[in-house]
Order: structure tokens, then sequence, then C-alpha cells
């Protein structure tokens, strides 16, 4: 294990925490540059598909892993994002101006949504987002002028200053800038106050606003950054899908995004790009799977949210902690060794006692 | 008389939700958490019961009947296998499994019994070869005897519950497991065993609802969803509490009938989303749900 000599206070706040990190991350970052060259057409939209999902997962992260809220409706917001960046788009917005109009719509209304989370902890938020999110389906379905209903709507081509993006190289390449982007202010905003306020707020709500955050405040500014940047993916992702129709996100993609963060790790931001890679990478892998498996059960429709299903049960079962703490864990033992006890991330079991009266 | 008519409609759909919140709520009551594949194991009941009754063709009280006996052993069988583990995890990471779980069973009957609609029958409902109408006429309301057998079942298994709840030491057990795991252990309460009964119980209430809600509602495995709307009636009703679950089930029925009527034209999809405005409107108003069975956290 790595241990940082600390003899500064901003040594605590910086992005990288040692050298080391920081040449592998521009190694990773060279790579992912020269990847759209070396790959295919395909291949590289499933990446740009990876990066969206990415996008989406640092909201969630954001909510979930470390403000501890958790939204069951995070497909509303993808929604919200891609019917407003398309909207805007057919309207004649500029596709800059457009995909911040999206972002912006969806802050605010996840400034809305996250208004009630200031009563309702756990399930009960949960909940509340279910219902927002089956809503929102219902309002895309029949609000025709703008969604066009049933029919669905096409997305216009990305431009940008009369240069096209439609290309899958192209696309590549803006996705990738926006996921770094919202990367760099997704980490800035864990460093600020308000980051760290969000972190109190998750570990313990009575001793953070003993402390003196302003629990309504903190709550909302997450539930809206964590809307926008969904919303953000959102916009992107209506390129990617190219039509826009209300069964593209139903619950099952609200489940999938608490799956991708989940699986990655909750409490991470490495663990949304693992998540992001394994979503991404998934279909394919099942895909493959059909085929080399019998004819017979190869073929069983829905097969696909049955093996989502289960990844998620056996996650929670063996890995709460995720791919990221699975690699954590695996670094250690390679660098303890052979003096590594499982022990050392054991999980403290927490015997629960009610709230309720009777 | 078309009122009543809507009424009638109302009170047997709300006895629906009603009969699937029961499930959440016992489970709630008894382990604090929350089953979200409730629905999924009621749509798991019915195909049992099609299985027993349609394809074996067994008489329907012996096909109910271990109908309750194979979802009695499924229930334990899941707490054992994946409940037991999460015992001390936070709320959330159980909410997330029982999705998960939701998933897994929703391919495992489609799988094995395909997605075409299916229909139970009953030796009460309508019956072309046997004559039957299945519907009783008094005036101008008639009543289908499906809606009747769900409305019975659902105070049956309500009152139930309740007394289970209130009279017997397992149920009072069960209560003081959830009120202080550690503490029902020092006074020698089999915590685990509790845990066990509950989920087999709650898997037996909710075969019985999809025995019941089967010959209303076709099945399918994607039946189960219903369970999101009973899962909001559980809420309104303040969790935990089961007259409230009982009475926001049913009010959500009504409401959502009366809006299925009178929205305009184009807009009755929205009436699928009174469950929802409902929970929201509940969430903002009283977020501690009709019947409190919360107070504020100690510290």
């Amino acid at each position: 294990m790595r241990f940082v000599l600390k003899t500064r206070y901003a040594q605590d706040v910086e992005i990288f925490k040692h050298s080391g990190q920081r040449f592998w991350y521009v190694v990773l970052t060279m790579f992912v540059f020269v990847a759209p060259f070396l790959l295919g057409d395909f291949y590289t939209g499933e990446l740009a598909l990876v990066f969206i999902y990415a996008i989406a997962g640092i909201g969630l992260m954001l909510l979930v892993g470390y403000t501890g809220l958790v939204s069951l409706g995070h497909a509303a917001f993808l929604a919200i994002g891609a019917y407003a960046h398309a909207y805007f788009m057919t309207q004649g917005a500029p596709f800059v101006v457009s995909l911040i109009g999206a972002t912006a719509v969806c802050v605010i209304v996840g400034a809305i949504v996250g208004i009630p989370s200031l009563r309702m902890t756990g399930i009960y938020l949960a909940v509340a987002t279910l219902a927002f999110a089956q809503i929102v389906q219902k309002v895309l379905e029949h609000w025709e002028s703008v969604t066009g209903g049933h029919r669905g709507m096409a997305v216009p081509e990305p431009e940008l200053f009369s240069w096209s993006l439609g290309t899958p190289r192209a696309f590549y390449f803006l996705v990738l800038a926006v996921l770094i982007g919202a990367l760099f202010v997704a980490l800035n905003l864990l460093r600020s106050p308000t980051g760290r306020a969000m972190i109190a707020i998750r570990d313990s709500e009575i001793s953070a606003q003993a402390m003196g955050i302003h629990l309504a405040k903190v709550k909302t500014t997450a539930f809206a950054v964590s809307a926008g940047f969904t919303g953000l993916a959102g916009a992107l992702f209506a390129h990617k899908i190219g039509y826009l129709a209300p069964d593209a996100f139903t619950i099952l993609i609200s489940i999938q995004l608490l799956l991708m963060v989940v699986v990655g790790g909750l409490g991470s931001m490495h663990g949304v790009i693992y998540g992001a890679i394994f979503i991404g990478l998934l279909p394919q892998g099942i895909a493959f799977l059909r085929e080399s498996l019998p004819a017979g059960i190869g073929q069983i429709p829905g097969l696909e949210p049955g093996i989502f299903g289960l990844i998620l049960v056996l996650f929670l079962v063996y890995e709460p902690l995720g791919i990221f703490g699975r690699w954590v864990k695996i670094r250690l033992f390679f660098s303890e060794f052979p003096l590594y006890r499982k022990s050392t991330y054991k999980r403290q079991k927490s015997y629960l006692r009610t709230e309720r009266v009777h | 008389m078309e009122l009543v008519q809507l009424l009638i409609s109302g009170i047997s759909q709300g006895c629906v939700y009603g009969l699937i919140a029961l499930g959440f709520v016992l489970i709630y009551k008894a382990t604090e958490m929350v089953n979200f594949a409730q629905g999924d194991l009621m749509m798991l009941g019915a195909f049992i019961a099609f299985g027993f009754i349609n394809v074996l063709g067994w008489p329907f009280l012996w096909g109910f009947l271990a109908t309750l006996a194979v979802m009695g052993v499924v229930g334990v069988t899941l707490e054992r296998l994946l409940l037991r583990p999460m015992i001390g995890e936070p709320p959330f990471a159980v909410l997330m499994l029982t999705i998960g779980l939701g998933f897994i069973l929703r391919a495992v009957a489609g799988a094995i019994w395909g997605y075409e609609d299916k229909t139970l029958s009953t030796p009460y409902g309508a019956n072309e070869a046997e004559g039957r109408e299945g519907v009783s006429h008094w005036g101008e309301i008639s009543i289908g005897h499906e809606n009747i057998a769900v409305v019975i079942g659902t105070l049956a298994l309500c009152f139930l519950v309740f007394i289970f709840f209130r009279k017997t030491r397992v149920g009072i057990a069960m209560q003081a497991a959830s009120q202080n795991q550690l503490a029902a252990y020092y006074v020698g309460i089999p915590v685990k065993w509790i845990f066990a009964l509950v989920w087999g119980m709650s898997a037996m209430i909710s075969a019985t609802a999809g025995i019941l809600v089967a010959p209303l509602s076709l099945i399918n495995p994607i039946m189960g969803f219903v369970g999101i709307k009973a899962f909001a009636a559980a809420i309104v009703g303040g969790f935990g509490s089961l007259p409230g679950a009982f009475l926001a089930g049913l009010m959500i029925g009504i409401v959502e009938q009366f809006a299925k009527h009178s929205l305009p034209p184009g807009l009755e999809g929205f009436s699928e989303t009174t469950a929802y405005v409902i929970l929201l409107v509940m969430l903002f108003i009283r977020p501690e749900g009709i019947f409190a069975t919360m107070q504020r956290k100690k510290v």
C-alpha cells in the first residue's frame, strides 16, 4: 500500500494523490484518444455509448454514492434531457446552446423534484422518484405537440460551427470531451465545501446538521446537479439512438443506471467508469452467450433483464463494494503479500432498531 | 347507477392493491426490509396455481392449497439464500436486491410459461362449458364474482394478519424482532426463524393475491408491475400499518376508476398515474402516511 506523506492541507483535496496516478491517467487519456483510430466504427460507437452511460452515472453517483439519496427515477431525467435537446434543435437552436438548454431544464426539474426529498429519506424518496418517472413517461406519451407521442421524434444531426459531428468518430470525440469535462466538474465539486457537505450528509444526516450544514440547500443542490449530468447524458444519448420514443426510457433504464453505480462501486468516480464499461459491454456479452448456448436456452426471450437482475443480486450479496472495491482489495493483496488479511475490508454489521412507534 | 358501478369496480381494484400492499407491510413490519419483488411473487403464485389447476387439472381448492405450500417454500428459500446475508446491510442494498430478484423471477416465469396471456379457471368465475356467467345482477348493477372474491379475500386476509400481529405469540415476537434485532435475540426470540417465517407468510399472501387477481387480469410475467402501485398504496397508508395499506389501496383503486371515467378523451392514459400522483401529493403534505408509524429519529 502506498502511503502519501501529507505536508500541506492542500494535499487533502488534490485531484491526483501522487505522481503514479498522474502518470497512469495520462496514459489512459492518450489511449482513449487513439482508440477510435484502432477500432472499427461499430466499436467506436459502442465506446461512445459507454461514455454516455458514464456521464449519466456521474450524475447518479453524486446522488446515490456521495449524498446517500437513492433515486429510482433517473431514466426520467435522461428522457427530459433527450427530449428537450431534440426539441430545441428542431426549433433551430445551435447544438451547443441546445445542449446547455437541455441540461438547464434538467437542473430545474431536478431541483423541483429534490424539494420533497428534504422531508423524505431512504425508501420513501426512492419511491417518490419512481412515481415521478412514471408520470414523466405518461407525459411524454401524451404531450404530442412537443414529443410526438407514441410516434416519437427524429433527432437532428449534431453540428458544431457548421461541422458535422454525425460520423461515429466525430461523435466519439464529442462525447469524450463532454465526459472529461463532466468528470472534471464532478471531481471539483466533490472537493469543494458543497461536495464535502454531501458526503457528510451521506454518512450521517443528523451529525451533518449538527455541524451546521444546511440540509435543504445541499440536498436540493445534489439533486439538481445529478439531474443536470443525467440530462446532459440524455441529450447525447438522443443523438446516439437517433429516434426518440417514450418506451426508450422505462423503469428498466433507471434500474440499469442504478445497477451501473452499484456494480461499479458506490462512492467512487472510478466505480462509475467501471460500471459504465460493464453495462455498455453486457449486451454484447449476452448476445455472445446466446450464440454459444444450446439453441433451447439461448433463444429464450427476456433473458437480458433476468441476467441484469442476477448480476445485481450477486454483486450485492458477494461484493457490495463493486468492481472498484474488488480492485482495491486485489491491489492491497499484492502490495501486502503475504500479509493480507481478509478482515481488512470486513463490513461492520449494524443491528437494526426501528424508529416506528408500534 | 353508473357511479355505483364505478365505485364497485374501484373497490375491487383497490382491494387488489391493498392485498399486495399487505405483503409489503407484513415484511416491513417484521424485518424492516422493503420487498420490491412482492408483485413478482404474486405473478409466480398465479403461474404456479395455473400449473396445478389448468395444466395438471387438479380441483381448485387442492390447487390453491398446493400453491400456498409451494410459495411458502419459495419464500423461505429466498430468505435463506438471498436475504439472510443482507441482515445488517443498509436498507438501500436490500431494496436493490429485491428489485434484482424481481427481474430474475420475471425472466424465470417467462422462460417456463412464456409471454402469452393465460387465464386461470375458477369455480366461481365465468365458464362457458359449464354454462356459468359468473356475474350477479341487482337491478342495473352487475358484479363479477371474481370481484366479490377479491373483496372478500382481501378483507379476510387483512383481518387475519391484523389479529396475527396483535394476538399471537409469534406475531408479537415478529414485532419485537423488528423493533430491535439484538434485544430480541437476548430475550430468546429466534430472529432468523422469524425472518424465514415472515418471508414464507408473505409469499403465501402474494400467492393468494395472485390467485384472486388472475381471473381479473390475465396471467403473464409482467402482471407483477401492479406491485408498484400497491407499493404506493403501502406508503400512502403509512408503511407498517395494515389498516392504512388497505384503506390507501381502496382509495387509489376508486380514484383511478373515477379518473379513467372523467378524464377528457385522449388523456385517459393518465389514469394509470393516479397512484403516483396520490403518492407524491401525500409525500408532500403528510410524508408519514395516513396512519403514521414513524417518529423522528433519536440520536
